[in-house]
């Protein structure tokens, strides 16, 4: 059971996430946090003729949180800002249940499937996902 | 000679206690997150039962059998009560359905009717929202200021900058994070002296240990009877007689009152001033009974009988060097329960971790958001202690951690960065 929670891709993003920082220059960038646990995310973008050329995060959080926001940056990356909103939505359903997971396509993300046997847990997995919608539609 | 539960009373205990006869994921359930809400003995959970199944009525009202013996058992627990905190008077005891509601009628009632620009109330950083929250609406609507008392590098408090322009110190006894047991005593009279008065939250002190409201001084005591063995929703506003009488009712509604007219209303004497509405019968009722369980036990031996558990636990915790504890290292001055942080893996990764284990420990800010950031923490893990728990589940404890530290690895990238 906690194996499927801590696969190792999760434990490998939480151990050496991936993009981690600040994105120069920000021009996109939001803060968010679960009060619940006090975990705090920040994404921040580049973005050139409306792709997201550069996205960072920062903060602290558990290791599905930050596992979960190292993994949505690599997913993001060169997207439009519609493409990249899409993208947020469709995975934030699959985190209520209301989609089915997609198969081995999903690379890296499917392993976050697991959380949802650990219902509160959810929350951590998308803390980033929510801060990036918001910041997104802000610019938007 | 220190009194202590031994080997045969713990089972006694453990047995009165159905849910701890249970498998949690497989494994036999420890129950470490007793400061959140503690567990109830058969005893509390027969009597819930025996009300709504033999004398469920309303109080004070009927003029038949089922109304005279549920009110008789609600005042009965009421006595029971009053003795158990040395209450003067069972009227100065008046139920609420816990420490957030109590606070919040002393808020609404007392500190909105009798602060103004410029007073101040006093608290600590050690506090549970629900003894900040009222304070920051009292201070809104009144335009008093709230001030702390600062904390010691070890987690006890500094010495309080208690002056002429402080009307209300609001302190809890024991936090629920750092353990620490505060010297409410002294701070009375430090408040009473510049003719201040003292609201004191017993919520993580009267579980764990005796209780004296009369030789405290305490103006106001609130506790909740959850934490205590009791049901949820059930729950403790004392005050001085005075005090209460000159308040303005805090609801208004059935019970509360002496006479309505077309035009007015005239108010019930005490507590039922207080009381409005059909009130928590069966919760208030079975908070009696949970009292009486405890001083069956008796509060030192149960006291002792923490202070050991807590402090083998702080000394099993503190023999790995990636631990990092909260508050007084002293289990003589602390309350039963252990705050902290493992190695760099995060308070909610170790609770799922704990969890599969069947050990149930909190993971959070425990809702003490300001004591954290002004720690520097974002959460802590929580392990806290009652009467039932026993040395061998510390060990378990202490084994799931090292457990926790392999599954986990080397996370250095856990820590707070950037903020
Ligand atoms: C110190 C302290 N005060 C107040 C409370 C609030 O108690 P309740 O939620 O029962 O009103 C708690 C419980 O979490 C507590 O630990």
């Amino acid at each position: 059971m906690l194996e499927e929670l801590y696969q190792e891709i999760i434990l490998d993003h939480y151990r050496r996430p991936r993009n981690r920082g600040k994105a120069v220059p920000a021009d996109l960038a939001y803060k968010d946090s679960n009060p619940l646990c006090g975990d705090e995310i920040e994404v921040t973008a580049t973005l050139v003729d409306g792709k997201i050329k550069d996205i960072k995060f920062d903060g602290h959080g558990c290791s599905i949180c930050l596992a979960s926001s190292s993994i949505m940056t690599g997913k993001l990356v060169g997207k439009t800002l519609a493409e990249a909103l899409n993208y947020i939505e469709n995975f934030q359903k699959m985190m209520r249940g209301d989609i089915p997971f997609g198969g081995k396509e999903m690379g890296d993300l499917k392993a976050l499937e697991g959380v949802l046997k650990f219902p509160v847990r959810v929350k951590c997995a998308t803390l980033a996902w929510h801060t990036a919608h918001r910041g997104i539609t802000a610019k938007l | 000679m220190i009194e202590r539960l031994d080997a045969v009373e713990l089972e006694e205990i453990r047995d009165d206690f159905p849910i701890l006869q249970q498998r949690v994921h497989g494994k036999p359930l420890i129950y470490f997150d007793n400061a959140a809400t503690s567990q109830k003995p058969r005893q509390v959970i027969e009597t819930l039962n025996d009300y709504y199944r033999r004398y469920n009525a309303n109080v004070h009202r009927g003029i038949h059998a089922l109304a005279e013996r549920a009110t008789r058992e609600y005042e009965l627990a009421r006595h029971t009560i009053a003795k158990f905190i040395n209450a003067p008077a069972p009227e100065t005891v008046v139920f609420t359905r816990g420490t957030t509601e109590a606070i919040n009628l002393v808020a609404y009632s007392w500190a909105r009717a009798n602060l103004k620009q410029g007073d101040e109330i006093l608290i600590t950083w050690m506090e549970h929202h629900s003894n900040i929250v009222p304070w920051y609406q009292v201070a809104a609507a009144t335009g008093a200021v709230i001030k702390r008392i600062d904390l010691n590098a070890d987690g006890t408090l500094a010495i309080p900058a208690i002056n002429p322009r402080t009307k209300l110190v609001a302190v809890t006894q024991c936090s629920n994070v750092l353990g620490t047991i505060n010297p409410v005593k002294e701070l009375a009279a430090a408040a009473h002296k510049v003719g201040a008065l003292i609201l004191v939250d017993g919520a993580q002190s009267v579980p764990h240990l005796a209780v004296d409201v009369q030789a405290l001084d305490a103006d106001f005591f609130v506790f909740s009877g959850h934490k205590m063995l009791g049901p949820t929703a059930s729950g403790v506003l004392y005050g001085k007689r005075a005090l209460l009488e000159g308040m303005p009712p805090f609801m208004g509604g059935g019970e509360m009152i002496r006479e309505v007219s077309a035009t007015g209303f005239t108010t019930n004497d005490l507590p039922y001033k207080f009381e409005a509405g059909t009130p928590n019968i069966a919760e208030s009722i079975g908070l009696g009974i949970a009292v009486d369980y405890l001083q069956k036990v008796g509060l030192d031996k149960i006291r002792q009988h923490e202070k050991e558990i807590t402090a083998y636990a702080l000394e099993r915790l503190q023999e790995m060097i990636e631990i990092k504890i909260y508050g007084p290292l002293d289990a003589e001055k602390r309350g039963g329960l252990v705050a902290f942080t493992f190695s760099d893996i995060h308070p909610h990764d170790l609770a799922t971790f704990f969890d599969q284990e069947g050990i149930a420990i909190r993971a959070g800010h425990h809702c003490a958001m300001p004591l954290h950031k002004h720690l520097g923490i974002g959460a802590t893990a929580r392990a806290s202690f009652y009467l039932y728990n026993t040395r061998a589940e510390v060990d378990a404890l202490v084994a799931t951690l090292q457990k926790a530290k392999k599954f986990f690895g080397a996370c250095p990238t856990g820590r707070a960065l950037g903020f």
